[in-house]
């Protein structure tokens, strides 16, 4: 119990300098460059499978259900 | 299954959109291409249920999104901490992703609730509107705006990327200290 007053007392006066050292910071609005730079690495990572094409598996499967009334 | 031709090409066009997408659901490939592989087998068993002239890809999307979904409330009664386990799994097969320059960006996205990370790659990665994110997750287009928007601001803090960083807070600091100072 003692030691939490001091902890406490210390946290609000940290908060309070951060407060005044970062006047412009909105921590809920991402920037915009911020924002560009997620997306294309989002796409990145996305595309990277697309550019795989279609794997054999599912040509073949897709032909295979398709061509059974072909095959009739 | 009888199938017009125009509708076979739009079925194996949206197959590689379908494998990132899998992919970035479930967080490993085998499981997603399994993924994949049911989702075709249900779609063309009931593709007499696909409007013509609809967009075939979003179609595919929502049955993909719907099994994936009882598929995962099965595993979620089956595995505790599902989120956690998912991270895991990516931490321990890297190799299964091809580029390694992609896994500190996988393991961040799988640390997003999964609404959120659907959200998130249906709009910012496979190109779908709100509207049509909205449709394929059976909910409100402000609910996946703001799903969309909480994926970022998440995915920013996780890759420890903030507007902060970018714009040079350490001078504004430094500016800010001196003007007090005099």
């Amino acid at each position: 119990m003692n030691e939490r007053k001091p902890v406490g007392q210390q946290t609000q006066m940290e908060t309070a300098a951060t407060r005044s050292k970062k006047p412009t910071v909105k921590p809920a609005k991402l920037g915009r460059d911020v924002q560009a730079r997620l997306g294309q690495q989002l796409r990145a990572m996305y595309d990277d499978v697309v550019n795989q094409g279609v794997p054999d598996r599912f040509s073949e499967l897709i032909n295979r259900l398709d061509g059974k009334k072909d095959g009739e | 299954m009888p199938m017009d031709e125009s509708v076979r090409k739009a079925v194996l066009a949206a197959v590689p959109s379908l494998r990132a997408f899998a992919i970035s659901l479930c967080g490993n490939v085998d499981r997603a291409d399994d993924l994949v592989q049911e989702t075709l087998l249900r779609a063309i068993a009931n593709i007499d249920s696909f409007q013509p002239g609809t967009n075939m890809s979003a179609w595919l999307f929502t049955i993909l999104r719907n099994h994936f979904r009882s598929e995962y409330r099965k595993r979620r009664r089956e595995v505790e901490d599902t989120e956690g386990h998912h991270a895991e799994s990516l931490k321990s097969q890297p190799e299964q992703y091809g580029h390694v320059e992609f896994r500190e960006f996988r393991e961040a996205l799988a640390q997003l609730p999964s609404d959120q990370r659907e959200a998130l790659i249906l709009v910012g990665a496979s190109g779908f509107s709100y509207e049509e994110a909205a449709g394929i997750c059976g909910c409100a287009v402000g609910t996946i705006k703001s799903r969309v928007n909480r994926a970022r601001t998440r995915l920013a803090e996780l890759l420890h990327v903030n507007s902060a960083e970018d714009f040079g807070p350490d001078e504004t600091t430094r500016a800010v200290l001196a003007r007090g100072g005099e």
